[in-house]
């Protein structure tokens, strides 16, 4: 066991008043956290490093547990108040300077046991840092992950136009996960509505190569085999182009360039028809 | 002689999205009509796909080159995977030893104004496209 670990909880005060003046310097942002809030995170964290390394210099351990609950705690707080990565580390990081401060006076004439302790000390809290910074990116991950899902259902709507006619208005790059997503949605949809049409309107997909032709036809497929329509609309002219080049076969695939055109067929299907109520003799019933 | 360079990596489905967009970009700066774009980043798509399925990632490096008064994007896709042992057959329309359409590598072709591939079993799979304005 090194000899810091004693040193540092001599002189706990110390290093602590050096800890405020060195973040004050480094990574003070007086726009996102007061003092009075600085001093005690500090203080609570030094007390919780001082107690861990008086049992032990591996910051994996159980004795670190707590220390390590609270980084991740600040790096959370931190994270939600608009602090980046590199603020985040320097909290743990610019504790070096105070304790190295301590070991200098305390080691004036021995250069090799200074260099030992430093090394120790320095070690241990770079190791904290990095966990920091760790639970921070973490945070981030998890952040990205849930948009990701969020994304993915938002993109999916199933709109009904009219009894019988569903839209699937699709949005964005279509990949293998967020095509099973589309396929489960719209064809538990037209059971749902008892629909007989289902428009799929292309509009908002950039690229359409084979993997997302693929995934239509297998959709549309699926939606035949449930006794429904389904035809395709929102096919731009530079897509159609890439399409006939790519050598992919829609043939069997009832398309459409607008979706209007597409609901169009859809009601003729139905058997039914949008008509002007200007001089129908319905309207003109009600007038009289 | 390229007039800008950069090489991209191919490790994971969000990768070809990103070259995609890449391509995109690059067609678009140097005014590439919207159909030449659209074929161009279909294409992208595709061969980005072999490299990450079939080849088990890589890289595409994309360059804008120079030929005389005209300008076009060559992208080349490589890796390291297992290689084509019949490019003869791998280029037919239809043929495919996944379970896609058969279509990428042979549609790619017909979406491109050049078109060269090079593989060596168990070397891996060099493809180069142009696509000139």
């Amino acid at each position: 066991m090194s000899v810091f670990q004693q040193i540092v909880r001599t002189h706990e005060t110390a290093i602590l008043n050096g800890w405020m003046k060195e973040i004050s310097i480094a990574t003070r942002r007086s726009d996102l956290m007061n003092d009075a809030e600085m001093r005690q995170q500090s203080s609570e964290f030094l007390h919780l490093f001082t107690e861990a390394t008086q049992v032990s210099s591996e910051v994996r351990s159980d004795a670190f547990a707590a220390a390590r609950e609270f980084l991740k705690g600040v790096a959370k707080s931190r994270m939600e108040q608009g602090f980046t990565a590199s603020e985040i580390s320097m909290f743990v990081l610019s504790l070096k300077q105070p304790v190295f401060n301590v070991l200098r006076d305390e080691f004036k004439g021995d250069a090799s046991k200074l260099v030992t302790e430093i090394w120790t000390s320095g070690d241990l809290l770079d190791k904290l840092a990095m966990m920091t910074v760790d639970a921070a990116i973490e945070l981030r991950e998890q952040t990205i992950a849930r948009q990701q899902e969020e994304m993915m259902e938002l993109s999916t709507p199933v709109v009904k136009l009219w009894d019988g006619v569903l839209a699937l208005p699709l949005i964005g790059t279509l990949d293998s996960g967020r095509t099973q997503v589309v396929m489960e949605s719209l064809l538990s949809a037209i059971v749902e509505t008892n629909s007989q049409v289902a428009i799929i309107d292309i509009t908002g997909v950039p690229t359409v190569d084979t993997l997302v032709a693929q995934h239509l036809i297998k959709t549309i497929t699926a939606a035949r085999l449930m006794g429904a329509e389904c035809y395709l609309s929102g096919i731009r002219p530079a897509i159609a182009q890439t399409i006939v080049h790519l050598g992919i076969d829609l043939v069997d695939v009832q398309t459409k360039a607008k979706l209007s055109d597409a609901f169009k067929i859809a009601l003729t299907r139905l058997g039914k028809a949008v008509v002007s109520i200007k001089n129908h003799p319905a309207a003109r019933a009600e007038e009289q | 002689m390229a007039l800008k360079s950069e090489t991209y990596t191919i490790r994971s489905s969000d990768d070809v999205v990103r070259v995609r967009q890449i391509a995109r970009a690059w067609a678009s700066e140097i005014k590439l009509s919207l159909v030449d774009q659209t074929k161009l980043v279909t294409a992208t798509s595709e061969l980005a796909r072999n490299t990450l399925e079939h080849g088990g990632g890589g890289a595409m490096t994309a360059e804008m080159v120079e030929n005389g008064i005209r300008r076009g994007i060559k992208l080349t896709f490589t890796d390291q995977g297992p290689g084509i042992a019949n490019l003869e057959l791998a280029l037919q329309d239809g043929y495919t030893t996944g379970n896609g359409m058969g279509l990428g590598l042979s549609g790619s072709k017909r979406l491109v104004n050049e078109f060269d591939i090079k593989s060596e079993p168990g070397l891996g799979t060099t493809v180069t496209i142009v696509r000139w304005k």
